[in-house]
């Protein structure tokens, strides 16, 4: 049986090591670093004869740029638009990293609870110092719902409490296994064409099946890649509108 | 048997028990495309305008999924 795991291990291309911190270029560097390129060469390359009528390529960049601003201004109003570098910025990297990791051998950024979870902090420290520093102590109304009778006030507000010191690790976790799972059923997949196809011309025709069943899960990882994208960035939208308008 | 065999039994039972959350999982899922399906069939012209909640609510609700079956790759593999 093919090992599923071998694909998450970070492994140094280049060794560095500065007194005694490794700060080795990794594989999950490299492909971080060309998250980045792919990202900003698509919007650049793009955009760069910046046509009025736009051809194929600057449609496409704008028709995301005009995505994330919808999701975003739906989400947060227009005083929520100060963070869309910050969203946009969110919603390309995690695209672009799901989308590189569904190449065969190559390295999903993502699927790294480090990644995910820093991605998680920034957004969540965000919230509440950018809620603190506009609101002061008022940003606290956050954990009080409109419209709840007194008698019930203390339980909703350390319920409301648990539900926001929930959202870092459900925003984090929700990614990071996403894509884990992904990652490793297509691997589980793909193990099982190899092992039929060891046992003969019988095991070859057989193979065929999870063979079908692994381009049908290709597929399923390429939707659920854009998808959790496009979650990442409404949540982080959905909870900056809990900093810009506490109690609402 | 020796602690590290009831271990490794255990840690195989415990995932399979986890992949229960993964049905509950599936019957929420139904809940929310079942509701929306409905609702499209009533009023069809409003139905394009609400498929942005829908994507969100499928997201949030297979995230539940995904954590159990994330506990269970635990338990299998470390």
């Amino acid at each position: 049986m093919y090992d599923p795991i071998h694909q998450f291990r970070i492994e140094p291309i280049v060794p560095i090591e500065v007194g005694n911190v490794d700060l080795s270029f990794t594989n999950s560097a490299l492909f971080m670093v060309l998250t980045v390129a792919g990202a900003s060469g698509f919007l650049l390359l793009s955009t760069r004869q910046r046509k009025v009528v736009p051809g194929r390529w600057q449609s496409a960049a704008e028709l995301t740029y005009e995505f994330v601003v919808k999701t975003l201004r739906d989400s947060a109003g227009n005083e929520g638009m100060r963070f869309f570098p910050f969203v946009f910025s969110l919603f390309l990297f995690v695209l672009f990293a799901n989308l590189w990791g569904m190449f065969p051998y190559f390295f999903t950024v993502t699927a790294q609870i480090i990644i995910t979870a820093t991605m998680a902090l920034a957004v969540i420290t965000l919230v509440v110092g950018y809620g603190l520093y506009r609101h002061r102590l008022h940003f606290l109304r956050v954990f009080v719902p409109s419209g709840v009778p007194g008698v019930l006030l203390p339980f909703i507000v350390v319920i409301e409490v648990l539900s926001f010191v929930s959202r870092p690790i459900s925003l984090s976790i929700r990614l990071f296994a996403n894509m884990l799972a992904g990652h490793i059923t297509l691997k589980v997949f793909a193990g099982f064409v190899t092992v039929l196809g060891s046992f003969g011309a019988i095991g070859v025709l057989g193979a065929l099946v999870p063979l079908a069943a692994t381009v049908a899960l290709t597929a399923l990882e390429l939707l659920v890649a854009a998808l959790q994208a496009y979650v990442f960035a409404i949540l982080t939208s959905l909870y900056l509108n809990d900093a810009l308008h506490p109690g609402h | 048997m020796e602690p590290a065999a009831v271990l490794g039994a255990a840690h195989a039972i415990g995932a399979g028990i986890a992949c229960i959350g993964m049905g509950c999982a599936g019957i929420g899922l139904g809940h929310i495309f079942g509701n929306y399906l409905a609702g499209a069939i009533r009023n069809p012209a409003a139905a394009d305008g609400q498929f942005g909640r829908l994507i969100f609510g499928f997201a949030v609700t297979e995230a539940m999924g995904i954590f159990s079956l994330l506990i269970a790759l635990i338990l299998l593999f470390t």
